[in-house]
């Protein structure tokens, strides 16, 4: 038996051992396919938003200028600006924020923190999940019922008699902003379920352990780290708000309504008890409503309408990218 | 005689169905460090669990029996009051996510305690007993979850002394700890039982040696023997089981 030579053996530089044999060159070229499939069908989505954002923004750049946003439409919305319907969607945002924030919020932390997981809890969350697909036409409907004929009566009568106002209430911004709140709870219940699910339950323990008790553990620890998907839950909502025509189109909102053009009536142009102007419903009736309407006065409205969405959620992604960056854990 | 400062009385718990601590019954005298040793799986979490009534966040757990401390019910106590008088320390590092400093001002803050110069000299004290002040002495607005997993088990021991428990229940504290510092923790736990009663739980079956007055061997839920430590570690336990399981012979 003799010992291996240098001879004998297989010299390393003549094969490099690691080279790829054939079956590695086979899943490295199936591994490219793949890839440009992928990026092919990406694309697909891609290139007809951009020609849709493109073609949109060209058609309206005669009609866009500062004056555009500061003066109200006038002749139906042939001549003249945004500013009426713009006001109008800003205020629509706010108050149904202000209804469904603090209503949803403590509703996901009632859900998340306090409920024990039974029957009863599961068939809660079922439920959201199952308000969140409603169509919008039909929260529209709900909120004509529930608040343009069910509460709008008991609020006139309210105010009738306490004597502070001497008109009645008409739909507008307080059945409208009821309503797109309504439309909105569930996705502001399951995203901030979702933030206050992403903390982990040791941390809790751990407050347990020391004799918090189970508010100050959601004050102190829960809510500070989970803030960042509860914000982007809510600015989701704003997006969503002022884009929605379905849910105001029968609880107050209007095409045509004169304010004032100059003054502090102009910022504060609507009470809430009469009909308003909207960013959604200007669009929806000058793009189809009126005849002889100048090309540019469309796409005008739909370019501020779709930039207005795309600025909100530009905020979103930035406040997400820079509380992620706080991230504590 | 004194009342035993802890005393278990026919505790039963069972998660859903399933039987976890079977009819068990047992006391610790103040001031004593008490010694739970038995395999994976064998309810000793669940006991400590009890004990400081945690037990009851977990979904589906129930209890019988009754548990004292200090001669009272525990049942029939504030849960949160109760919970303060016991420190926990659990197997699993647990940095809450902020500062080092407010990680172990936290429980103190809750009971009303807000001007920094009172927290200050309770924060350094508890990282001073849990072996932690010199590695972060220096920088105490570090984040609780950067640390390692170690001196974030440390974190964990000091958060349970910053209320001055009577009580002082650790789950395998050591697991995540080098054996230098641990040697030099279970020091500190000889001068902290001066102050209070330990109970210490323990895969690390030397350790409940070192440590321990009276050792518990349990499991499947029932206590196979509680005697001096010197007994159950001895050539002659009472039961075959706890000498196999101390020697290594199984477990």
């Amino acid at each position: 038996m003799s010992t291996p030579t240098a001879a004998t053996l297989p010299s390393p530089v003549a094969k490099n051992p690691f080279a790829p044999g054939a079956f590695e060159l086979r899943k490295a070229r199936a591994l490219t396919r793949r890839k440009w499939m992928t990026l092919g069908f990406c694309l697909l989505l891609i290139i007809p938003l951009f020609a849709i954002l493109i073609d949109i923004f060209v058609k309206a750049l005669p009609a866009l200028s500062l004056d555009y946003l500061w003066e109200n439409p006038t002749d139906k919305g042939k001549t003249g600006g945004l500013w009426a319907p713009l006001i109008g969607t800003f205020y629509l945002v706010i108050g149904s924020l202000l209804v469904v924030t603090p209503i949803g919020i403590l509703a996901a932390i009632y859900l998340n923190e306090y409920a024990k997981d039974g029957w009863l809890t599961r068939t809660i969350g079922i439920t959201v999940t199952s308000l969140a697909g409603v169509p919008s036409i039909v929260h529209a409907l709900f909120g004509l019922g529930a608040f343009v004929l069910g509460l709008l009566p008991v609020v006139n009568g309210f105010l009738m008699s306490t004597g502070l106002v001497d008109k009645k209430w008409e739909a507008g911004l307080l059945t409208a902003s009821l309503t797109v709140a309504v439309m909105n709870l569930p996705v502001i219940i399951t995203s901030t379920r979702e933030a206050l699910g992403a903390v982990p339950m040791a941390f809790r323990e751990a407050c347990w352990n020391l004799g918090a008790t189970r508010f100050q553990t959601i004050r102190t620890v829960v809510l500070p780290n989970s803030l960042s998907g509860i914000l982007t839950g809510i600015i989701l909502v704003v997006s969503r708000a002022a884009g929605e025509t379905a849910p105001i189109l029968f609880t107050g909102a209007t095409f045509i309504k004169f304010i004032a053009d100059s003054g502090i009536e102009k910022i504060f142009p609507y009470t809430p008890g009469e009909p308003f102007m909207a960013m959604s419903m200007h669009l929806n009736i000058i793009s189809n409503q009126i005849s002889q309407m100048p090309e540019a006065m469309k796409y005008g409205c739909a370019a501020v309408l779709i930039a207005l969405i795309l600025a909100i959620n530009s905020v979103s992604i930035a406040l997400r990218v820079w509380l992620r960056s706080r991230k504590r854990w | 005689m004194d009342t035993p400062h802890i005393e278990f009385r026919n505790v039963s718990t069972r998660y859903g169905s399933k039987p976890v601590l079977k009819n068990v019954s047992f006391t610790v005298g103040r001031n004593e460090v008490f010694g739970i040793i038995g395999p994976a799986n064998s309810g000793k979490t669940t006991m400590l669990k009890a004990v400081n009534r945690t037990l009851e966040f977990v979904s589906g757990s129930a209890r019988t029996g009754e548990i004292f401390i200090g001669g009272k019910e525990t049942s029939k106590m504030d849960p949160n009051a109760l919970r303060r008088r016991i420190g926990m320390v659990f197997p699993l590092p647990v940095g809450l996510p902020m500062t080092v400093w407010e990680n172990v001002a936290y429980a103190p803050r809750r009971m009303g305690i807000t001007a920094k110069k009172d927290l200050d000299p309770i924060v350094e004290r508890c990282l001073r007993q849990s072996v932690l002040w010199d590695e972060v002495k220096d920088r105490l607005d570090l984040l609780g979850t950067r640390l390692s997993g170690g001196q974030q088990q440390r974190l964990t021991l000091a958060r349970a002394l910053s209320l001055s428990p009577e009580i002082l229940c650790l789950d395998e504290f050591s697991i995540a700890i080098d054996p230098v510092t641990t040697m030099r923790i279970e020091e500190v736990l000889k001068e902290l039982r001066k102050s209070m009663t330990i109970l210490l739980v323990t895969n690390l079956v030397q350790q409940a040696r070192r440590l321990a007055d009276r050792t518990m061997f349990f499991w499947n839920g029932e206590i196979i023997e509680c005697d001096r430590t010197e007994r159950i570690f001895g050539d002659q336990p009472a039961d075959r089981r706890t000498f196999d399981y101390v020697n290594g012979v199984f477990g």
